[in-house]
């Protein structure tokens, strides 16, 4: 029991990669934010909410910001702070998200 | 926050609780950003409305009569939230108004709230606390156009029961489903009493509410529309590698090329409208002091502002179809990358390049920044970019002291050559001081940079004109305020001392008195006390001195037979004229501007910093170019 809980939680741990690492039409799940709470606070409001599905649209003409699509929104982030938004790839929902 | 914790009685619109209760006097409109609120609120009030600030902070405050009602209905718009957690200055006004704790501002007796239905699971996390409030509400699902084409929809009765309030589909873009807010008003509600109202909750889990978001919507039959492929092609094109950057550079030059081309013959024709205008009233008032006081002081110095309204208004026409089209969010997704170079962001490109037209509108839409601290930033350097109220000065002294002479082969002349450093030693000055702010007072507290990019959309006519006619109003009222007050301050500094009853000779005026009174403070920069004499009269704004300095010299006998130009370059030398370009270039000889600066600002702290600091820099750069330059030429 303990060691599959441990095995569970590794493979979580091991599977959230930062939202940067999506490539152009992959998507995931929101796992986390790594930032302080105000603006995780503020990405949630405008829809990066743990549990809510994420994909990568397009990355501007210069490279950054890239575009995400959350929420049927397309919402533009800077690499920087995309790479703190964690995601798991694929279509798990916890949230029962509205496909 | 907990989002099961509101109960109120399920009523649907058909079915209000028709007992007599008060009579509904005031009422809230509240919705998430972008949720088509603005273009509800003037839908409501066809611009019966007043604009103003509210108390102590940045957060504007709009104040409409509702058109039709029976008896007068007061509609207070809230700023643009997400929630009731009042994290932000927008949130703490939204809840002060709310619960009747603002100052002037009666408790609502109704709340109207505006969701964008096209992306309800988002908005539907704000509905909870609202309706918690316990005040007689009305969800308004906008974009049901948008929504139904897309092949989206849900069952409004079903989501009335859940959320415990009346729900309408409304399209605020297109004026239908409105008469639902007619019915609701109409109506008398029973306020519940105060002890059952839930208190707002501060604790604000989200994904809590997401989650209660999402259910309801599976409740609902929400199905979700399609979007838009048009957008996501258009994006193709407009965000692609090569082309999005081409066609943002045309779409730029074009709007300027038209600003410009179309907005300078504008402005000369309403000058000589305005002109006109004056002379035909000249005899309507006695001659004298009277007849002076009006045209010379005045009405010169208020046209001496309206002169710009033309492209101040072709400007927001442009800024506005941009807007309202969805390309100004994709224009600042593309220049993001560039102004976070100066640690500004992407939605402060068009407002600083509005600059070089004018300033005014350019302050006026940074409002689109959401980040406080970029947004002041923004504004505190938009007057550096070259405005075409420094064109005549420019013109004027390169004209009197740069030989006409070709500096690279035939492309560019002296003359050209000068103009250009101007215009690059303003974006300069621009750059440096957007960050020397973002390093020290104006430190951003490094929020995230968030853009949406909503779907494109043909921008109306009725939209466009409702905003251009809101900014000319407040541009008009704010502007015209203090530029009023300004002209007649300085008309009575050219009038007095009065001789026998007679205004005295520009050069024994008071204003006189005072250019020579600065005379020792400026001789450093090359200038004299006529020079001083135009500095003082420009605080109105910059074109001004031209018109100062052609009166000054006009009447001197030494100069009186000679054109403005010849006598400049009789009595500068080449070093204070060089310092004076430069001297206008850095300095902030603008009422407007400070004007507009006070009111989005909401505070004289920052119009008062921005006149010192923009003074001491145009003092310092001029006096350090008067020096190098005598020096050389020695």
């Amino acid at each position: 029991m303990l060691q599959s809980l441990t095995l569970t939680m590794t493979f979580r741990e091991s599977a959230s990669v930062p939202l940067t690492n999506l490539g152009p039409g992959e998507s995931g799940t929101i796992d986390h934010i790594s930032l302080p709470p105000a603006d995780q606070q503020f990405l949630m409001r405008v829809g990066f909410v743990p549990g809510v599905h994420v994909r990568f649209s397009r990355r501007a003409p210069l490279g950054d910001p890239s575009v995400y699509s959350v929420d049927g929104t397309e919402i533009a982030l800077r690499a920087e702070t995309a790479s703190r938004i964690m995601v798991r790839r694929g279509w798990i929902s916890p949230l029962g998200d509205l496909p | 926050m907990n989002c099961h914790s509101s109960e109120s009685a399920v009523t649907t619109l058909g079915e209000l609780p028709e007992r007599s209760g008060r009579e509904i006097r005031t009422v809230a409109l509240i919705g998430p950003p972008n949720s088509g609120k603005s273009t509800l609120f003037n839908r409501l009030t066809r611009l019966r409305q007043k604009v103003g600030n509210y108390p102590g902070v940045t957060v504007e405050q709009r104040v409409g009569l509702l058109a039709g009602a029976g008896h007068e209905i007061r509609i207070v718009d809230l700023p643009g939230v997400y929630s009731l957690t009042p994290y932000s200055d927008d949130e703490r006004v939204a809840v002060d108004v709310l619960t009747g704790k603002m100052d002037g501002l009666p408790r609502p007796d109704a709340v109207l709230l505006v969701l964008d239905v096209t992306h309800l699971s988002r908005h539907l996390v704000l509905a909870k606390p609202v309706i918690a409030l316990g005040l007689p509400t009305l969800v308004l699902l906008n974009m049901a156009d948008v929504f139904a084409k897309g092949g989206g929809s849900l069952d409004v009765l079903k989501l009335a029961a859940e959320l415990g309030a009346p729900v309408a589909m409304v399209s605020a873009t297109l004026g239908t489903g409105l008469d639902a807010v007619d019915r609701f008003l109409r109506q008398d509600h029973d306020r519940r009493p105060d002890a059952l109202l839930p208190v707002i909750p501060v604790i604000n889990d989200l994904p809590q509410c997401r989650k209660w978001a999402s259910q309801v919507g599976r409740r609902i039959d929400y199905r979700q529309h399609l979007p838009s492929v048009w957008s996501r092609r258009l994006d193709d094109i407009f965000l692609h590698k090569l082309w999005g950057p081409l066609i943002f550079v045309v779409v730029v030059g074009a709007v300027f090329q038209t600003v410009f081309g179309l907005g300078q013959p504008l402005s000369t024709a309403f000058q000589d409208l305005l002109t006109k205008l004056g002379q035909q009233a000249a005899p309507l008032l006695p001659d004298g002091i009277l007849r002076s006081l009006v045209l010379d002081g005045l009405w010169k110095g208020v046209s001496s502002v309206l002169v710009f309204l033309p492209q101040i208004l072709l400007l927001f026409f442009f800024i506005g179809l941009l807007e309202d089209s969805g390309y100004l969010a994709r224009a600042a997704l593309i220049a993001d990358r560039t102004m976070r170079s100066v640690g500004l962001n992407g939605k402060a490109f068009i407002p600083l390049l509005s600059a070089y037209a004018c300033a005014v509108p350019a302050i006026m839409a940074t409002r689109t920044i959401e980040n406080k601290r970029d947004r002041i930033a923004t504004i505190l350097v938009a007057p550096f970019m070259t405005c075409s109220a420094r064109l005549p000065i420019y013109t004027l002294l390169i004209a009197a002291f740069i030989p006409n002479r070709p500096v690279v082969g035939v492309l560019l002349g002296a003359r050209a050559c000068a103009m250009l450093s101007l215009y690059v030693l303003g974006f300069l000055a621009a750059i440096v001081t957007a960050k020397l702010l973002k390093s020290s007072v104006l430190k951003s507290s490094a929020a995230p940079f968030v853009l949406e990019l909503p779907d494109y959309r043909w921008p109306t006519w009725h939209s466009i004109g409702l905003r251009l006619f809101d900014r000319a109003k407040i541009f008009l009222r704010q502007a015209g305020t203090y530029i009023l007050a300004v002209s007649l301050l300085v008309w009575v500094l050219t009038h007095l001392p009065l001789h026998n009853g007679h205004a005295p000779q520009l050069e024994q005026s008071a204003i006189a008195h005072l250019g020579h009174g600065i005379e020792p403070l400026i001789r450093p920069l090359g200038f004299n006390w006529k020079i001083g004499v135009g500095l003082l009269t420009s605080v109105i704004a910059r074109e001004v001195i031209v018109g100062t300095l052609g009166t000054i010299y006009g009447t001197a006998p030494a100069t009186h037979s000679m054109t403005l130009q010849n006598a400049l370059s009789q009595d500068l030398t080449f070093a204070g004229a060089m310092a004076l370009l430069v001297f206008f270039a850095f300095a902030m000889q603008c009422t407007s501007t400070l004007a507009i600066v006070r009111r989005e600002t909401n505070s004289w702290k920052w119009p008062a910093l921005q006149f010192a600091y923009m003074t001491v820099v145009a003092y310092a750069a001029a006096f350090a170019v008067n020096q190098l330059l005598s020096a050389l030429l020695k």
